[in-house]
């Protein structure tokens, strides 16, 4: 584990990736409801090749940033960075496909589809043969047909679910379908992925394997990942940096034994001791 | 003064479709479906009073009662029968099904009533005495230039009632603020000791009942009932209710009266032929525009 | 290298429906030539290979795409029109029958499709029962202004007017569309085996497209459209697709449909049409297009064979329709069969 180091911002970033432009900057971002500020001055720097934990009470606006980040709200203020380029203006499949992909707190598959389809779907804006290619079966249908089985096969081998491609997702057992979520989120080719409590449901084993697999599409992939999660646990672990989050502002940010120390964290989890 | 009877036939039609569009605002409301057949029903209390009245030679007061009450049962059975088993199913096939609902009634009346042109009654109604001194029958009320039909008079009064009680209904009673608990939230409303099913069925029973009222007052606008009357009023009402904001009574209440002046100005001054099309027209830019209709407030996905 | 075989091929049921068209055409057009039908079914071929179409592309926006569109009837009626329209106007130029009903048929499909581009722009945006309603609202505004459109064609070009006839046409110049009276004096040119032709055509195409790119980025709008955006689906653009492929289908079904009659109006193509398919589509099964085929051409014939209860048929059809329903969403059923009724266990 690196340990952060400042970056000209004020942020803290891990020491590898210090010089480097960070691939996800936030400033002031924030969105109000009908009156009620669900996310505010919320301002968060990762690094490229990062893995950092968004944690917090329930309803501390945790999915809600997450919303706010791939566009399923539009943020009623601050600023989106990613890679340097403002996602302002985007709507959801634009910021997919300037390199954000996401899973979802409550499983969102397409259900009726098989495991291959699922990861194919997520490539399908880098597929380039047309309608009349694909009615017609042109020889570009089946290049690309090819490779794209070829690279779900690949990524599916990741979490080992290869042997699964051709069953339907909707009838894939819970913790198959919470790994699929992630598989078909890296078909999209992100340069960083999201994930919201990624464990939850999970046993110990499972939530260790996940721990590794994380780690692993980290180092194969070279990209920075942002997981909300409940599990301390796999949090302490595998998080670099960490940012906590409580009435939809962030009370405090940095490396897992920092937070577990500060007192503003304990008392928002824990409330006022003594 | 043509301009002000035309605004006064518009703000009348605009009163039925304001009935039925309370009935399919609060269904809508409260069970999140599009009940395609609710026009049917006005239908189907169209003829009750009908026969009430013709056959039975029952005064109108009781045709109206009979029609309200066999409506209301026919709204609470087909929530029963055919709604009630999809409430978890998908929205597409909760419409299919009040598609076949709305089909199944209109068939069931060319089946009962056959296809024959019923020509309706006419309950609002004075007499006088003409220079022969006979007694005649006197449909409108000649106010100074303006001739106003007594049925336009009653159902403008009888809407702004209606609106006026659901109000107060949805508002002040118990049974009104579980309604609108369990179109907040159904599973929240249970917990908290509300029948959700009974609530709903109260909602079928009373949409229904209007839609019964708006039935009888629409066929003593144009006294011609066959069994596809309902229809095409019912899919304005839609349109009525969705421009003033779907779930909102003041909305419903607006929306229809709008939306009847809109049809009657397009009857008057574009083409009768193309005035539904002028109308359907209105309802695809509302949507567009403000989907959420004039009253209607936002609502946002849960992801 | 053109290895195939790392693909899945085409599927089985791809196959089998393919495989039973031809059978039933095969077998029908021997039993026409041998004078073995009777002249009701006779002239009710044409008929059922248009429905089939109707049901199989509507199948694509329902089933598929997942959206319910209860103005199909109205691209049906562009494409009747048009095609027919067309058929006459080149009736000189052209004097090969089949020609002349081919080229009908894809111009009726361009113009149902365009109409399905511009009504798909303002109705894509909307979801569910909004865009439901709204497609019904523009199948009756196809119907008000077809019946109100007045065209003529002489050799100054064509010429259109709404609500009256203004066409002014020039001496030796033929009123095509004739506002409420539709079009008269057709030449039946439609037969069955153009029919049959189209339904293949139809099917292949739908087939192809659904196992290609576009087909998972359908259906994954219909499984969830939010996941769909957030890997970066088009949105807008694969909900268009479907649409416009759906009504152009639907085009060249109307054009076939119409040229087996001398007479056609636009009240023919009414709400009730679009039910009448709807109901064709439930039946067979949302998504499963055998299913849609064999309901079509059973729901067709049966009336015909079982006259006696031709009053009761869509009182019939209604309880079906709820039945099918209520059947399909309990969730006995749906634990027999999976999450969702995909429909491929029905056939």
């Amino acid at each position: 584990m690196s340990k952060l180091v400042p970056v000209p911002s004020g942020s803290m970033v891990p020491e590898r990736d210090a010089g480097k432009h960070p691939i996800l900057e936030c400033v002031d971002l924030g969105i109000t409801f009908g009156g009620l500020k669900a996310v505010e001055d919320f301002n968060i720097m990762i690094g490229p090749t990062e893995i950092s934990g968004l944690i917090g009470p329930n309803g501390a606006g945790k999915t809600t940033v997450f919303n706010l980040l791939t566009k399923v709200y539009q943020p009623t203020r601050g600023t989106i960075l990613l890679d340097g380029r403002d996602t302002h203006g985007m709507n959801t499949m634009q910021v997919s496909r300037a390199g954000i992909a996401r899973t979802f707190q409550n499983i969102r598959l397409f259900n009726n589809l098989s495991v291959e389809d699922n990861v194919k779907v997520a490539m399908d804006a880098n597929m380039k043969y047309s309608m009349w290619s694909g009615i017609f079966r042109l020889p570009r249908y089946w290049q690309e047909e090819r490779s794209a089985r070829e690279r779900a096969l690949e990524l599916l081998s990741l979490f080992s679910m290869e042997k699964l491609a051709g069953v339907k997702a909707g009838s894939l057992p819970y913790g198959a379908q919470r790994r699929l979520e992630i598989v078909r989120a890296l078909a999209t080719h992100p340069s960083l992925l999201l994930l919201d409590e990624p464990a939850a449901g999970m046993n110990p084993s499972e939530t260790a394997e996940l721990m590794e697999n994380i780690r692993k599409v980290r180092d194969t992939l070279q990209i920075a990942i942002l997981l909300i999660e409940h599990d301390m646990n796999l949090v302490m672990n595998i998080c670099e940096g960490i940012c906590v989050l409580n009435f939809g502002r962030i009370i405090a940010k940095g490396t897992p034994a920092e937070i577990q120390s500060n007192p503003a964290v304990i008392e928002a989890y824990l409330g006022k001791q003594g | 003064m043509t301009m002000v009877n035309h605004l006064i036939n518009g703000l009348s039609l605009g009163s039925v479709y304001a009935i039925i569009a309370l009935g399919y605002t609060m269904v809508y409301g409260i069970a999140k479906m599009l009940n395609f057949a609710h026009g049917d029903v006005i239908m189907v209390g169209a003829y009750i009073c009908f026969y009430a009245v013709n056959q039975y030679q029952l005064p109108p007061v009781l045709g109206i009662l009979a029609a309200v009450l066999v409506c209301t049962a026919l709204g609470v059975v087909v929530e029963r029968l055919a709604y009630k088993p999809l409430r978890a199913a998908s929205s597409l096939a909760v419409l299919i099904t009040a598609i076949g609902v709305s089909y199944f009634l209109q068939n069931a009346a060319l089946l009962l009533w056959s296809a024959n042109p019923k020509v309706f009654p006419l309950f609002f109604t004075s007499t006088r005495i003409n220079e022969a001194g006979e007694r005649v029958v006197v449909r409108n009320l000649e106010i100074g230039p303006l001739s106003v039909s007594y049925v336009a008079v009653v159902t403008v009064a009888a809407c702004i009632v209606i609106m006026l009680a659901l109000t107060w209904f949805t508002g002040r009673t118990k049974l009104g603020k579980a309604m609108r608990a369990c179109s907040e939230d159904k599973g929240a409303a249970q917990l908290m000791g509300i029948d959700v099913d009974a609530t709903i069925s109260v909602t079928f029973a009373i949409g229904s009942g209007l839609a019964a009222i708006a039935g009888v007052l629409l066929c003593n606008m144009y006294q011609n009932l066959v069994p596809t009357t309902g229809s095409m009023p019912g899919i304005k009402a839609f349109t009525a209710a969705v421009f003033g904001g779907i779930g909102s009574i003041p909305g419903a209440f607006l929306g229809g009266m709008l939306l009847g002046i809109l049809e009657i100005f397009a009857k008057a001054y574009i083409s009768t032929q193309l005035s539904d099309a002028v109308v359907f027209s209105a309802l695809i830019i509302v949507l567009l525009v403000k989907p959420t209709g004039l009253l209607g407030r936002p609502v946002r996905e849960k992801v | 290298m053109k290895s195939k075989t790392a693909l899945p091929g085409v599927p089985l049921m791809n196959k089998v429906t393919c495989v039973l068209v031809i059978a039933a055409y095969a077998v029908l057009q021997f039993m026409q030539t041998r004078g073995m039908l009777s002249a009701s079914l006779r002239g009710m071929l044409v008929p059922i290979c248009a429905y089939v179409v109707m049901a199989v592309s509507l199948n694509l926006t329902v089933g598929i795409l997942g959206e319910l569109s209860l103005g199909h009837a109205g691209f049906m009626s562009v494409g009747a029109f048009t095609g027919t329209a067309a058929a006459m106007a080149l009736q000189d130029l052209i004097p090969l029958a089949p020609v002349r009903l081919a080229l009908a048929m894809i111009l009726a499909a361009a113009f149902a499709g365009a109409a399905g581009f511009l009504i798909g722009i303002p109705v894509l945006r909307l979801n569910g029962d909004y865009l439901a309603i709204v497609t019904l609202a523009f199948g009756e505004i196809i119907k008000a202004v077809v019946n109100n459109l007045y065209v003529g064609i002489d050799s100054a070009g064509i010429h259109m007017s709404l609500l009256n006839d203004n066409t002014h046409l020039l001496p030796g110049g033929k009123l095509l569309i004739q506002g409420p009276m539709g079009i008269g004096g057709i030449q039946k040119i439609s037969t069955f085996t153009a029919g049959f032709v189209l339904v293949l055509l139809t099917l292949v195409i739908i087939f192809n497209l659904v196992s290609s790119r576009a087909g998972r980025a359908i259906m994954s709008i219909r499984d969830n459209r939010i996941a769909a955006e957030s890997v970066g689906v088009n949105v807008v653009k694969y909900k268009m697709m479907a649409f416009v492929t759906s009504a152009a289908m639907a085009g060249a079904a109307g054009a076939l449909f119409a040229m087996n009659y001398s007479t056609i109006v636009a009240n023919k193509f009414d709400f009730n049409l679009s039910i009448l398919v709807l109901v064709f589509v439930v039946l067979g099964g949302l998504g499963n297009l055998l299913g849609s085929v064999i309901a079509a051409a059973a729901l067709t014939i049966l009336p015909e064979a079982l006259r006696q209860f031709y009053d009761y048929r869509m009182l019939v059809y209604a309880i079906v329709l709820i039945l099918v329903m209520l059947i399909t969403n309990s969730p006995a059923v749906k634990a027999l069969y999976g999450r969702r009724f995909s429909g491929k266990e029905e056939a």
